[in-house]
């Protein structure tokens, strides 16, 4: 058997222990050992974003990630994007507007979008861009992501969606 | 049971209907939406099972090799590892199409590409048994690889497959004639040649290929995968495994991404499947990015040749097509692609007559099959770029070159292609209009240029792919007593949002709010055959499946309404939950209690719906390929900038029209079409599959480039509505046709923009460079000689 190590991770608001081989991505540990398996991988190579979560609130491709280097830090997946069971206001914009067809990309792009919106809450359109542009999407054509974000921003959830 | 419930489908989905539409046609979100935001959709990746093994596959390191030997005894022989496969387990041989069974499950005679699978274990974990498979030895005898549709065709070439019906590397050679095309070119004021290439690129779909089958104890097999056609793999899996169908069954899991590349029945899931059922445990696979790549089945590369004669007015008296394909190592889809690919160049403009040769030659190189505008995409290009070459010579602005020979709906093609509503004029002036371009072709400043194209794409593949009679797609309802619907049906969500547009019509036709769908789909055990989600077929077929099976039970409710709330039964109406007198609509019921009557009278509630197209007037040898319910159609223009010193291209502004018939949700239809420029962008810019001595040259992400948010310029859709009596409330296919006319109008702009013509794709800097240098050579097709044509009589 390969030595394990035992981490001590805060996900989602919540401490778990983990025992796993010290080489393990953290892609693989949210995914293999805690079952989470909302993050998705692409590449594994760090070349499509669509494993992005947040590392104290900054988006970390987390198939380059060790997690032994994050056990102080905050790990945030797709499933605790949900608060107190009211979805966030990105996870709702983005299922009104269509920007999740397949799904795949989605909580990669949730997430890098949340960190973006966290410190620049009205973003202009290409700082959006510039900040999902290692994120890729093969079924949208990104544009209507980029008007879900605008409506998260603005507030705008909930209300009709004219075509 | 009442006699009154079978009315004919086709009547009964006229566009026209006289009840406005509460649910079709609105912004609705889909009913996955909330599933895929929050991460709880599981793809096939995510499933595990108890006790569940790894499997990795032992793939050839040679493009072209007799396999002399495999040994598995130092793999087997590794702790951890539970079971070892190689080829000669698994003899029988599979392939999408009846007439190219011609793959493996794992190679025993020959490898025919790089990545050809050889070998195969299954092991506790994935890093065991990625370890394990470099531990097997195989014995390769190394033979000459063939590389290029040149080097397949040559004297000397080694034979890829040794069969007789493939005499120098050429699967498939064709060659059709309607009406004498010589006659025509003698006709016209102006005939013209022109070639093209059109290189191969792959799917690329986020999600890696994946797949879990597990063996159970009572000698049934399931199999979870990310495939777009369950129903194929059902019964490929069938004949290699041996197992009579009723043992299998096959679940689509949601696929993260197909645009054709899930389409065929593939290596791993058989040998998941066997693995399975020699270790009597779970076993899963899943893909690296690299072998994704080298699976593949995507866009064949394609040389063109082709000659149109016209009149002093642009009217057309004859097209000759000729096309050749690099089929790569085996089969696939690739007749199929082969006779699309000389199908649809007479469903646009009027082409009285027409002459198609083309052939599909083998090579070492991995496979192409369908991707996203299936075979059709290459011959657009070739004919949008010639079209506007034929205007110019006759001094015809390409618009209106285009606008006047628009075909007529209803009409039939010379090719025998049966046409219904055709709204490409109203898409081409939309266009034309929204992007001025009868300013600006012609007058924008050098380096500026506008571009337009048009293109039309086939509702649903008129013939399934094994010949049969049975319904192309299949729906099945029940009722629920507190006035839930479930809808069963075998399509596959890869994205576009076919459960949703199940739960629509479902809900639509029962007067139920579409929460109150449940959808249960892609399944074999559970759910009717529905044949997959390629050429566009789901929302027409499915659809009208979903409106008979609704409207089989409708009378049974209305009647219980009508006795109990003693109205009329034709003054009835079902909307939001209720049944209700029109003239009176506070004279009502719920759903739900209209369902707890009629159970009540007939016992359990339920219906099933299916639908077949309609039958083609065709005939001929090869007309299997192109008939269609109905065709879509696209037309776009855009504007671009090239700058000259580095050919750079930065596309500004794309403005695109597509009859969709009727969109079923106009937000979701608007989604595809961007989706859709935004892949034809991809391909006509960046993406290319290109390998050197056998070995892919970019298989990464990175490498492979394909636009990202800061290269996708702003989109104009534009829903053109032509209510097609074939769709369910009118609707046509909106998922594929819309990348066609991206790809030649980003050239014509070019030409616009700078006067070279790049007629080899993509079109990138270094070519447009060498362009305007004069060096960019012109694309050559090979000699070779056709049969003789077929000559097919006019209908």
């Amino acid at each position: 058997m390969v030595e394990k190590l035992l981490l001590r991770l805060r996900v989602n608001g919540e401490p778990v222990e983990v025992a796993v081989p010290a080489h393990k991505t953290l892609l693989e540990v949210l995914r293999e050992d805690l079952r989470l398996t909302g993050t998705k991988h692409g590449c594994e190579l760090g070349e499509c974003g669509t494993c992005t979560v947040l590392v104290d609130g900054e988006p970390v491709l987390s198939c380059l990630a060790l997690p032994i280097e994050l056990q102080e830090s905050e790990i945030l997946t797709v499933e605790g994007l949900t608060e107190g069971g009211r979805a966030h206001p990105l996870q709702v914009a983005f299922a009104e507007m269509g920007a999740a067809q397949c799904g795949y990309c989605t909580p990669g792009i949730l997430l890098a979008a949340k960190a973006l919106l966290d410190r620049n809450p009205l973003p202009e359109r290409e700082e959006i861009q510039q900040a999902l542009a290692g994120n890729l999407c093969r079924c949208t054509g990104y544009l209507q992501i980029l008007q879900a974000i605008e409506r998260a921003a603005r507030g705008e959830v909930g209300s009709p969606i004219s075509v | 049971m009442p006699t009154k419930i079978d009315v004919e489908p086709r009547e009964r989905t006229t566009a026209r209907e006289a009840e406005p539409l509460t649910i079709i046609g609105k912004p609705n979100m889909k009913v996955d939406a909330m599933a895929k935001v929050s991460g709880e959709t599981l793809f096939a990746d995510d499933l595990a099972l108890p006790r569940m093994l790894f499997c990795k596959l032992l793939r050839s390191p040679h493009p072209h090799a007799r396999i002399v030997n495999v040994d598995v005894r130092k793999a087997q022989a590794m702790a951890g590892v539970v079971a070892t496969l190689v080829g000669s387990e698994l003899p029988i041989p599979f392939g999408i199409l009846p007439v190219s069974q011609d793959e493996h499950a794992l190679c025993f005679d020959k490898v025919r590409f790089v990545g050809d699978p050889v070998a195969a274990v299954a092991a506790l974990d994935e890093e065991i048994a990625e370890r394990a498979i470099r531990l097997i030895d195989v014995e390769y005898e190394v033979l000459p690889p063939v590389m290029s549709i040149e080097d397949a065709l040559a004297p000397d070439a080694p034979a890829i497959h040794e069969d007789e019906r493939y005499q120098g590397n050429v699967q498939k050679a064709v060659s059709l004639q309607f009406g004498d095309v010589d006659e025509g070119f003698a006709e016209a004021d102006h005939v013209r040649e022109d070639t093209f290439f059109f290189q191969g690129n792959t799917h690329l779909p986020l999600e890696q290929h994946s797949a879990l089958a597990s063996y159970g104890a009572d000698g049934k097999l399931t199999l979870w995968s990310s495939t777009q056609t369950p129903h194929y793999v059902h019964r490929a899996m069938a004949k290699v495994l041996e197992m009579p169908p009723s043992q299998i069954r096959v679940i689509a899991c949601p696929n993260g991404g197909g645009f054709g590349g899930k389409s065929d029945p593939f290596n791993h899931e058989i040998v998941v499947a066997k693995l399975s059922m020699k270790t009597r445990r779970p076993v899963k696979v899943t893909l690296n990015r690299e072998e994704v790549f080298y699976c593949h089945r995507g866009r064949h590369p394609v040389a063109m040749w082709v000659k149109t004669g016209v009149k002093k007015d642009g009217a057309i008296t004859a097209m000759h097509f000729r096309s050749f394909l690099d089929g790569g190592a085996y089969g696939s889809y690739g007749v199929a692609s082969l006779y699309y690919t000389g199908a649809l160049q007479t469903v646009t403009y009027k082409v009285p007559r027409y002459k198609f040769e083309g052939l599909r030659v083998f090579s070492n190189k991995p496979p192409c099959g369908p991707k996203r505008g299936h075979g059709t995409v290459q011959p657009r290009y070739a004919i949008e770029c010639h079209l506007d070459k034929v205007a110019e010579a006759i001094g015809k602005n390409p618009l209106d070159l285009r606008l006047e020979r628009v075909v007529e709906p209803f009409s039939t093609t010379a090719n025998h292609l049966e046409l219904r509503t055709v709204g490409l004029k109203e898409c081409l002036e939309r266009v034309g209009e929204r992007s001025k371009f009868r300013k600006k072709h012609g007058n924008l400043p050098r380096g500026r240029g506008i571009g337009l194209a048009a293109s039309s794409y086939i509702t649903g593949a008129g013939l399934p792919i094994y010949w049969n009679q049975l319904p192309h797609s299949g729906v099945q309802l029940k009722l629920d007593r507190g006035g839930g619907v479930t809808a069963f049906c075998g399509s596959t969500d890869i994205g576009q949002g076919s459960d949703s547009v199940l739960a629509y019509v479902v809900a639509e036709e029962l007067g139920v709010e579409v929460g109150d769908v449940h959808v249960v789909t892609a399944d074999t055990h559970l759910t009717p055959v529905d044949l997959g989600s390629y050429s566009s077929r789901v929302t027409l077929m499915t659809g009208n499946a979903a409106i008979q099976a609704a409207r089989r039970l409708k009378p049974l409710l209305l009647d219980e309404a009508a006795q109990k709330l003693e109205v009329p039964v034709e003054r009835l109406r079902m909307a939001h939950r209720r049944i209700f007198d029109r003239e009176h609509p506070e004279v009502a019921m719920d759903f739900a209690e209209a369902v707890v009557l009629a159970e009540a009278r007939y016992g359990t509630l339920g219906s099933t719906g299916s639908y077949t197209p309609p039958r083609s007037a065709a005939k001929y040898k090869g007309a299997g390929v192109g008939p269609s319910a109905t065709y879509s159609y696209s037309a776009c223009a855009l504007e671009l900038e090239v700058d000259e010193e580095t050919g750079i291209v930065r596309v500004e502004k794309i403005w695109i029209a597509h009859d969709v018939g009727k969109p079923i949700n106009p937000l979701l239809a608007i989604g595809q079409i961007e989706g859709s420029v935004y892949m034809g962008l991809g391909e006509v810019l960046y993406e290319e599959q290109v390998f050197r001595r056998g070995l892919h040259k970019i298989p990464s992400l990175l490498d492979y480039k394909s636009p990202t948010f800061l290269e996708m310029p702003p989109v104009e859709s534009i829903l053109v509505e032509t209510l097609d009596p074939e769709g369910p409330y009118g609707a046509k296919e909106c998922g594929q046709g819309p990348l066609l006319p991206v790809i030649p109008a980003v050239a014509n702009a070019v030409y616009d923009a700078l006067g070279v013509r790049i007629d080899e794709t993509p079109v990138t800097p270094d070519k447009i460079l060498l362009a305007l240098e004069g060096r960019l050579a012109k694309p050559t097709v090979p000699a070779y000689e056709f049969p003789p044509p077929i000559e097919v009589p006019p209908l």
